[in-house]
């Protein structure tokens, strides 16, 4: 009864073109951004639980917000532009890499010139910032074949790009600045002269970067390039006939998308990890990454939260929960245990709603209008 | 119905000739489409009506001939190419863009009046705000014009068939074309269904001055709505003039009704 948008008339288009048109949909975003920006950091201060350790904060709270920021990059390219993509791991290693590059100071001797192009090290937002603009580069480039190419081959040309760069940061000593075993340290976080440091602060930074860039991308997908995505995404050949150039569609959304994966593939590294090596943007992250976007919703900013959530969250849960009840399993067989369950949940739940939880979540909203009445 | 006052040349096709291979879809196919007028082109299954379509809006390539479309002569371009100088097109099967809703549907049509970078649109601040909305307005002048207010947020997957061909009608309006082409626009519709679509296919023509070139299997549909009628057969042009001089033309009548042989 409490979801009702009756008596809310709207006057001007502006109004109707709000992110949230209804009233309640509005007050439940501001209560979910209360608990994240006062709430959390209130309870963390005072120890009270869950916060009572760094656990919450540190080991879920801050890889769920970096990866959903991630997860909103791949639904950007895959869930609104179309393209394929499984090469989101090596954009976020670009990120990574570039910003760390950036952050500890650019060297290239260039000994035929006689000459050294130098960059001193960068303040740290400034070479996130830069990271990410290299990988929207990197992305725009390994986005060309995407006008040629579709479906699951520009899936496999994807995958190149996401081998060739885990060789290159594994092999090419340079970008890890000649780090013997290849594991690199993050540069001090410092922000305008405030030092970045505790789970709490780690959080909130991240919090901030996720808030404004999913703002950020929720106005590009409703505004008249996110229309172009959709339509390049939906049936390229009318999209072209109505003046959409297959070229600016496709590039922009690499361009966007891998941006923002690379943004918060140097948050991971700097903020979540703090040291690093090339594994931890392998494959595997790509595959995870779509994943959340596909679980979450394709063509949903909310849907790469939830997916986030159901990725990252889930299987900790899971692997919580038999030592919780007390059952006596070994470690292995739990660790078997929560890749069966969890398994078998995807399916399930792919099987039963193909569109992910965005759809779910929009099609309970619809009941909730209604309800108590069935239409 | 009254022809137009202009007698100015829109479109001028000349010698068309396609071929895919060995199959030749248009010979040597010449005809004109003048400002303001409903021209129709018409013809038995395979006669190269939507091949002719798809050469006029750069879909496909002539082999042979030229098309003059506002004073300019060109023999290739790229449908966007054609987007940009003002065709407009409708297909025979609906090609919405189906996870879109009806309302962003037709605002994807104003994609070429719209200015604002990427960077405005990410604030969607100032300028940007003010063009989405001012292209708003147009936007629901349309959908009040095609009487589809109600299902404006409904996504097109979700509408009946013939809600879908108007709203892809919407789209190429928002377009404001010089030409519109319609490819069909009454397949499949009941009979209330096509009486509506050619309400709006009238009203368009008189109320915007859009100049419309269709393909329509409905000969009633056809001859009460077009001024001038091209009649195809097997990619040759048979038949060319008002639907009451077509209607008597012994070719059209044999292509439609065969000859013994």
């Amino acid at each position: 009864m409490l979801y009702r948008e009756a008596g809310q008339f709207k006057t001007t288009y502006a109004e109707d073109m709000a992110i949230f048109p209804i009233r309640q949909d509005r007050i439940a975003l501001a209560i979910l951004l209360g608990i994240a920006f006062i709430g959390v950091p209130l309870l963390a201060d005072f120890d009270i639980w869950p916060f009572g350790s760094d656990y919450l904060l540190r080991a879920i709270l801050l890889p769920f917000l970096i990866l959903a920021l991630a997860a909103i990059g791949v639904n950007i390219l895959v869930g609104y532009c179309g393209q394929i993509s499984l090469g989101s791991g090596a954009f976020m290693a670009i990120g990574a890499y570039s910003a760390y590059k950036l952050g500890t100071g650019v060297h290239i001797p260039l000994a035929w010139f006689d000459f050294a192009i130098s960059i001193p090290p960068l303040p740290v937002l400034l070479a996130i910032l830069l990271g990410g603009l290299t990988a929207a580069v990197a992305g725009i480039l390994f986005g060309v074949p995407s006008l040629r190419i579709k479906g699951l081959y520009l899936a496999v040309a994807t995958l190149a790009a996401q081998f060739f760069f885990d060789w290159v940061f594994l092999r090419v000593a340079w970008f890890t600045n000649y780090a013997p075993s290849g594991s690199v340290n993050a540069p001090t976080l410092d922000f305008f002269g405030l030092h970045v440091g505790t789970p709490i602060e780690r959080y909130l930074l991240c919090l901030i970067f996720v808030t404004v860039f999913a703002v950020l991308a929720k106005n590009l997908v409703r505004g008249n390039l996110g229309r172009q995505w959709m339509a390049i995404r939906d049936m390229d050949i009318a999209a072209e006939l109505i003046g959409i150039r297959p070229l600016y569609a496709k590039l922009t959304a690499f361009a966007v998308s891998s941006f923002i994966i690379g943004v918060a593939g140097a948050l991971w590294a700097f903020v979540y990890l703090g040291s690093w090596e090339p594994l931890a943007f392998s494959i595997d992250r790509s595959l995870q990454l779509l994943f959340m976007v596909i679980i979450g919703g394709l063509g949903s900013i909310m849907g790469a939260f939830v997916g986030a959530a159901f990725i990252l969250i889930l299987p900790i849960l899971l692997n919580r929960i038999p030592s919780e009840l007390g059952v006596p399993l070994s470690t292995e067989t739990i660790t078997h245990l929560e890749f069966i369950i969890f398994g078998s949940l995807i399916c399930y739940l792919l099987i039963k709603e193909p569109h992910g939880f965005a759809r779910l979540i929009s099609l309970g909203k619809e009941k909730l209008r209604l309800w108590p009445f069935p239409y | 119905m009254r022809a137009p006052d202009t007698s100015e040349i829109l479109l001028q096709v000349e010698g068309v000739s396609l071929a895919f291979g060995g199959v030749r879809a248009l010979r040597d196919v010449s005809f004109d489409i003048r400002r303001g007028e409903i021209r129709a082109i018409i013809g038995p299954n395979g006669a190269g009506k939507t091949s002719m379509l798809n050469v006029i809006n750069g879909f496909y390539h002539p082999n042979h001939g030229a098309i003059t479309f506002k004073g300019r002569t060109r023999a290739q371009m790229q449908p966007y190419e054609a987007s940009r100088g003002g065709i407009a097109r409708t297909f025979q099967n609906v090609a919405l863009f189906k996870g879109m809703s009806a309302l962003d549907n037709i605002m994807a049509g104003r994609t070429l009046k719209m200015r604002r970078g990427l960077l405005w649109q990410m604030l969607r601040y100032g300028p940007a705000l003010a063009e989405e909305i001012e292209h708003r307005h147009r936007v629901e002048e349309i959908i009040d014009f095609l009487e589809i207010e109600a299902i404006r947020k409904v996504p097109v997957a979700r509408l009946p068939y013939g809600l879908q061909k108007r709203v892809e009608l919407g789209r190429a309006l928002a377009m404001e074309p010089d030409l519109l082409l319609l490819d069909e626009p009454m397949a499949g519709m009941n009979l209330e269904e096509k009486e509506d679509m050619s309400r709006f296919i009238i009203d368009v023509n008189n109320y915007y001055g859009t100049t419309i070139a269709l393909i329509e299997h409905d000969m009633a549909v056809v001859m009460d709505l077009s001024h001038r009628v091209a009649v195809l057969d097997h990619g040759v042009k048979i038949a060319d003039g008002t639907p009451d001089e077509v209607k008597k033309n012994q070719a059209v009548i044999d292509a439609y009704l065969g000859v013994a042989h």
